[in-house]
């Protein structure tokens, strides 16, 4: 239990300071920046506290609005889909999430792939929508939401399979 | 009584979600309007200090740029010492009011319609909130949150930034605007349309404002064209400075703020 508890405080502040110090400087094509910090709220153990879990994505999304100056967008993104999460799992992995043995590390590819591109696709379009706060530019918001979820979902992909600790 | 307790507790997460989401919104919605941020912004010690260990490695790779930076600029200034007899003197009034403060830019963005900069300079060096932030080409923006040792800056790529300009052939002064779009390219509105200009032009800051002194340059005019109405200019001016690449800047004190604040408080 302790175990999960310190994996999850180094994830959190690794995470943060991943997104501030390097992903939010890449501007790829100009202006594309990857938000990795989603993993947190991604990866987070499923047999939770739920209101300690949207208590602490609020606090993800805050800290990394601190760094960027972006006001609450990014803690309003985190808490939301922190929020609907459990809905996403039961879509994307069906009835093993009933009994709360989901593993991230055992599941299958094509299932994680769904999972994360619905919730990195919603936390980026609330991202966006908050961020350009202009209701003529939606198309815009779609396009930045579009390229940025590509981009994100790479690297979450990458960095998910790179410290997991698969034991098989 | 109970049975609005026993809701609540129903639906404890559901009332969480409301109330940390509210939060968050009211904080984005806050963020939108001028100077109202007040604890969630990037000029405390935390972000500051950590943005500055992080800046103690990447400052490496930008070396070799930022001494061509500082050669150009040094070869400049000597250049205007060597000519000094054909060069028309400075303003003396200029020399006296305004101080200038070499800074490094810790933070910087561009790829959103509100970017700020953060500094490493704060209240501990007399930098206050107005204050210019210029390079060796151009501006930058204006100060608009300090803490002890930091200070977060409006960049000029803010679509909240309003910085008053003027055209160097004729004199015509207007508002820098920016619509969110590309990081080179500023908008410069409310110029007279009976006005006439060309293409190539170049930008400079007019001094009426307290901020920034006259005859910094801005930009040069890439396009134009008349509003609906047919009487102001829209006017694209190509930034001199490169926005997306700042690390050495200056920031502008104005020392006379003070005394000019209260003249317009009189008028009032």
């Amino acid at each position: 239990m302790n175990n999960i508890v310190f994996i999850n405080v180094v994830r959190f502040l690794g995470l943060v300071l991943l997104q501030v110090v390097v992903c939010s400087h890449i501007n790829f094509l100009g202006y594309l920046n990857p938000y990795v910090y989603v993993l947190f709220v991604l990866l987070y153990p499923v047999s939770n506290n739920r209101l300690l879990f949207i208590f602490l994505s609020f606090l993800l999304g805050l800290s990394v609005d601190m760094f960027l100056d972006s006001g609450g967008t990014h803690a309003a993104a985190s808490v939301a889909i922190a929020y609907i999460r459990p809905l996403c799992l039961k879509f994307s992995f069906g009835s093993v999430y009933e009994y709360h043995a989901v593993k991230f590390s055992n599941t299958d590819f094509s299932k994680r792939l769904v999972y994360f591109l619905i919730l990195i696709f919603i936390h980026h379009f609330i991202l966006f929508s908050l961020v350009i706060f202009d209701q003529n530019e939606l198309l815009l918001i779609f396009k930045q939401t579009f390229y940025s979820s590509i981009f994100t979902l790479l690297l979450c992909l990458l960095l998910s399979s790179l410290f997991s600790s698969k034991k098989t | 009584m109970q049975q609005l307790f026993n809701f609540f507790i129903k639906n404890k997460t559901f009332v969480l979600f409301l109330l940390l989401f509210s939060c968050a919104l009211s904080l984005t919605i806050q963020s939108h309007e001028y100077h109202r941020s007040k604890f969630i912004h990037s000029s405390n010690q935390i972000t500051g200090s950590i943005y500055g260990t992080f800046y103690g490695i990447t400052q490496y790779f930008n070396l070799k740029k930022e001494n061509n930076l500082l050669l150009e600029e040094n070869s400049q200034l000597k250049r205007l010492v060597f000519n000094q007899e054909k060069f028309v003197k400075p303003d003396t009034v200029l020399q006296n009011t305004f101080e200038l403060f070499p800074s490094l830019v810790y933070k910087n963005s561009f790829a959103l319609p509100n970017n700020y900069l953060t500094l490493n300079k704060g209240l501990n060096d007399r930098i206050k909130e107005d204050d210019g932030v210029i390079t060796s080409k151009g501006i930058v923006g204006i100060i608009d949150k300090t803490s002890s040792n930091y200070s977060r800056v409006i960049s000029i790529l803010n679509t909240k930034s309003r910085v008053n300009v003027k055209l160097k052939k004729t004199s015509h002064f207007g508002v820098l605007t920016w619509d969110g779009k590309s990081p080179e390219i500023t908008q410069l509105k409310d110029v007279q349309g009976m006005v006439k200009i060309a293409v190539g032009d170049t930008v400079i800051t007019s001094g009426y404002s307290s901020t920034f002194p006259p005859n910094i340059p801005v930009g040069s005019i890439q396009s134009f064209r008349l509003n609906d109405t047919e009487d102001l200019y829209i006017i694209d001016v190509k930034l001199f400075n490169d926005m997306t690449n700042l690390e050495h800047v200056y920031i502008i004190k104005n020392t006379d703020i003070n005394e000019l604040r209260a003249l317009n408080i009189s008028d009032e």
